[in-house]
């Protein structure tokens, strides 16, 4: 028999585990990635899981390769069945195609017709009895084993992540999964595997999530106070940000309601210390009221929002782009602020540290939008980059006897004192005010500071970071945040089909860099903006701000279901 | 020590900004303004050390009126500000000042897990049993049969809202009721309620002038608090509710762990970034 599986060489290997109630899908899954980074290899693992709070089914959806991959592919050359109940229900995630390969034990049941009804070849596997043979010995780690074999990690890489990933469990544990990898190595063996050998990356590499990513982006940027209600998918940022910024001399605060965490962040911050919340979209609209004082009162602040499926409950568990419209209009009065998007999990830790700068530097609010498709992946990635040149706070330690604390700058950012700075006294407030920040309705006072906050933002010098730009073609996509991973690779593959195109990624989203997107813009002939929503967001956005050709298309696609780099191709094909 | 004896004490008035109130001639509040920088004064607090956090309405306009650092916020939302500035911060001496409305109605859920954090903060609320601010509704400390409000035509028929009861049921380590037309027991309070380490929640009557000319009469129906404060919180409550309310004085002071526990620095940046690498 011949499990034949595509090498690394011709691009990457995507696998999807199914499993159930504590079948062990998603520890197969973090073996799986953690071998193929000791291995040399990049990679993305999503996982998915029913509506369960605990047991029911679940899913691991890998993709390694032997450079940096930041989206899955259009579909899934191995499955890897562990258990099949309910499994029927992760049909539209795991796209297969005519020579996918299906490998599980008949002893744990059929297959469901959907999966194989596109005539995937199915081989049995007796992973049940050789999990028996070994003293302890479970049947998702057999197939770890096999499965790394399929994908030409080596056994030795295999057993020391599954060291690493089950130490916590106990010695015993261990060996018994070392031992069960072995068995299903040698299954795999058996079977004729052709030996696939991975292309080694030597380079220092990060096996991080998008959600670890933006707490450490966070404390980069010098975060050290972070108050926030749980929520998912953002609740991993504060798990993973609790212990961390206690061994750092800060501390995380489980407010009472994200009312309570936004303020409490306008706070720490008004006392000096860089500050943040991390939320999801229902916590994000509690925000807006706090947000609006911290722009006003010009007090920076910084809040994630790791966007789930919307609106209200909407789908917890599942990505979507649909929080744009309420990061850029949801306060009322003129609000300038900052909303920036990471890239790609990588780019998480990047992008939360700029924003944390910029509204350290600018004394405003940013709005960060992640979503669960970065945020709950975890990438084997390179180490991310560092912003440039140190953004500071602007500080007045001594301040004069007339010091205005809202004073008229010419570039609207205006020295801060801080509690307990001799002479600094102001009283910080959300009415309009003067320069010395008294109250007043004075039409000339509204109109100066309303100038001035909208001079800080839109005169800053953000640099090249804005965006990404790729390529120069003709015909161009347009893409933002979490789109932009399946955006670049539809791109390549549209040139190695010798189409020239063009990519621009934005990553600042307010204040649009209109000027410059422009300049990326000279010489399109045809744009495509690609996002994750029903409405096109990012479409209309763009379009009253008239940057766009006049006949742009919006490719504009719901959750839950990532966007796939196929389905970009097809549309700008064929559309 | 010694810098503080060379440079000569401040006064009550040097606590006051200079910021003309916008409050109707015979406020109550007026007179808790006079309370606070006395008690400031009394205490020697340096004044930029010193910071005042208010949400929204009459009562919350205070701030701005004392020579310290200071936020005027958002309706309701003065206590967790004042919790994120005093976690970040706990040098600063951080009061919260604001009214009934602000505090027990749409800040009401932050004041009882203020109350249940016993964070080092004091809390002055001004209660004149009526939305000042928004020229005269009903507040949760208004009678039900109160009915002046063209809002609530025949009163809110609603039962009013316990501030002291509420407060002790929640946790606060310290509750006193002061009332502005006792300008002498109001600062002896405060001065206490800022020594006190931990929650401190200061209850005082403020009439309203302008929309509760009845309140005229509070000044013969204060009386002092039946007894005088004890730190068993079951006796507490016992007087709380045999009182009619206006009772005044220190009403309860118990000492317990002061939140937040403050850990040891055990760690770096670049140790954390570690635990990523392959
Ligand atoms: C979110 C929000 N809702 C409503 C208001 C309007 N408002 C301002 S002050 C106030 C009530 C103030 O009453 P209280 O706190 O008792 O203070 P007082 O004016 O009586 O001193 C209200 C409802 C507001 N500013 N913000
Ligand atoms: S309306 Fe009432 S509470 Fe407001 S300032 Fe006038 S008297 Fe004071």
């Amino acid at each position: 028999m011949n499990l034949e599986m595509p090498t690394m060489e011709t691009g990457s290997i995507s696998l999807a585990i199914t499993g159930s109630g504590g079948s062990g899908a998603v520890t197969a899954g973090l073996i799986l990635l953690e071998a193929a980074a000791k291995s040399g290899l990049y990679g993305l693992m999503m996982r998915s899981a029913g509506p369960q709070i605990r047991g029911g089914e679940s899913l691991s959806l890998l993709r390694l390769a032997g450079s940096p991959v930041a989206c899955m592919d259009d579909h899934f050359d191995l499955l890897l069945g562990l258990d099949w109940h309910n499994a029927g229900r992760f049909a539209q995630e795991i796209p297969l195609h005519a020579s996918s390969l299906i490998l599980s034990d008949p002893a744990i049941g059929a297959i469901p017709d959907t999966f194989t009804a596109g005539g995937a070849v199915v081989r049995g596997l007796t992973f049940k009895d050789r999990a028996a043979r070994v003293d302890g010995g479970r049947l998702n780690m057999v197939a770890v084993g096999t499965a790394g074999a399929l994908c030409g990690l080596p056994q030795d890489m295999l057993a020391l992540a599954a060291d690493e990933i089950l130490k916590a469990k106990g010695p015993g544990v261990v060996e018994a999964a070392t031992a069960c990898v072995a068995q299903g190595y040698a299954l795999a063996t058996e079977h004729d595997v052709p030996a696939t050998k991975p292309t080694h990356s030597t380079l220092a590499r990060w096996n991080i999530s998008g959600n670890e990513a933006c707490g450490l982006g966070a404390l980069r940027g010098g975060v050290r106070f972070v108050a926030a209600y749980p929520i998912t998918p953002a609740t991993d940022i504060l798990e993973w940000l609790g212990p961390r910024l206690e061994q750092l001399g800060g501390l995380l605060v489980q407010a009472e309601d994200e009312l309570a965490s936004i303020n409490m962040v306008i706070g720490a911050s008004y006392g000096g210390v860089p500050a943040l919340t991390a939320t999801s979209g229902p916590g994000l609209s509690l925000m807006q009221e706090g947000l609006g004082l911290a722009v006003a009162s010009e007090i920076p602040v910084v809040v994630i929002d790791v966007t789930r499926g919307g609106p209200s409950t909407g789908i917890p568990t599942k990505p979507e782009q649909s929080d744009l419209n309420v990061a850029l209009y949801g306060m009322h009065g003129d609000a300038p602020h900052l909303v920036l998007a990471p890239l790609d999990v990588r780019d998480c830790a990047f992008t939360t540290q700029w924003a944390v700068r910029l509204a350290e530097h600018l004394q405003t609010a940013a709005i960060v939008l992640s979503d669960q498709s970065l945020g709950q992946t975890r990438a084997v990635t390179d180490p991310a980059k560092l912003p440039g040149i140190p953004l500071q706070r602007v500080t007045e330690p001594s301040p004069a006897s007339d010091y205005r604390r809202y004073a008229l700058t010419a570039d609207g950012v205006s020295p801060m004192t801080l509690p307990g700075t001799k002479g600094g006294m102001y009283t910080a407030d959300g009415l309009e005010h003067d320069a010395f920040g008294i109250p007043s309705s004075l039409a000339a006072d509204h109109h100066q500071q309303l100038d001035k906050r909208r001079r800080k933002i839109e005169a800053f010098d953000f640099g090249s970071d804005w965006a990404e730009l790729r390529g120069d073609g003709k015909l161009c996509l347009i893409c933002w945040g979490s789109s932009s991973g399946a955006t670049f690779e539809a791109g390549e593959r549209l040139l190695a089909d010798g189409i020239a195109i063009r990519v621009i990624a934005l990553r600042l989203l307010a204040p649009l860099r209109s000027d410059a997107l422009a300049q990326a813009l000279a010489g399109v002939e045809k744009v495509w903006v690609v996002e994750q929503n029903h409405s096109g967001q990012l479409y209309h956005y763009l379009r009253s701000y008239g940057v766009l050709p006049e006949d742009a298309h919006s490719l504009a696609k719901p959750g839950p279901i990532p966007l796939r780099p196929g389905e970009i191709i097809e549309a700008v094909k064929h559309g | 020590m010694q810098a503080k004896m060379s440079t000569p004490a401040l006064q009550a008035r040097d606590y006051k900004s200079g910021v003309k109130p916008i409050w109707c001639p015979g406020c109550g509040h007026f007179a808790v303004l006079a309370a606070i920088t006395r008690s400031l004064a009394y205490l020697e607090l340096p004044r930029e050390e010193v910071a005042l956090i208010s949400g929204i309405g009459c009562s919350s306009r205070l701030p701005a009126y004392v020579d310290s650092y200071g936020f005027h916020g958002l309706h309701g939302r003065a206590l967790p500000l004042a919790t994120g500035l005093k976690v970040a911060r706990p040098d600063l001496n951080v009061l919260v000042t604001g009214g009934d409305g602000d505090g027990f109605s749409i800040g009401g859920n932050h004041f009882l897990h203020a109350c249940r954090r016993n964070i080092d903060l004091t809390y002055v609320v001004m209660d004149n049993r009526v939305y000042g601010m928004t020229k005269g509704q009903a507040s949760p400390t208004t009678a039900p049969d109160w009915a002046a409000s063209k809002m609530t035509p025949h009163g809110t028929g609603v039962r009013r809202f316990q501030p002291a009861a509420i407060a002790l049921a929640a946790g606060a380590t310290f509750i006193a009721r002061g009332y502005s037309g006792d300008p002498k027991g109001m600062t002896r309070i405060l001065a206490e309620a800022i020594r006190h380490p931990g929650f401190s929640f200061v209850h005082v009557l403020s009439p309203c002038v302008t929309f509760r000319p009845d309140q005229r009469s509070w000044k013969t129906e204060v009386h002092p608090f039946p007894a005088d404060a004890g730190n068993d919180p079951v006796e507490a409550a016992r007087r709380i509710h045999a009182d009619d309310g206006m009772g005044l004085g220190i009403i309860h002071a118990e000492s317990l762990p002061v939140w937040p526990a403050r850990q040891e620095t055990e760690t770096t940046l670049a140790a954390i970034e570690k635990e990523f690498l392959v």
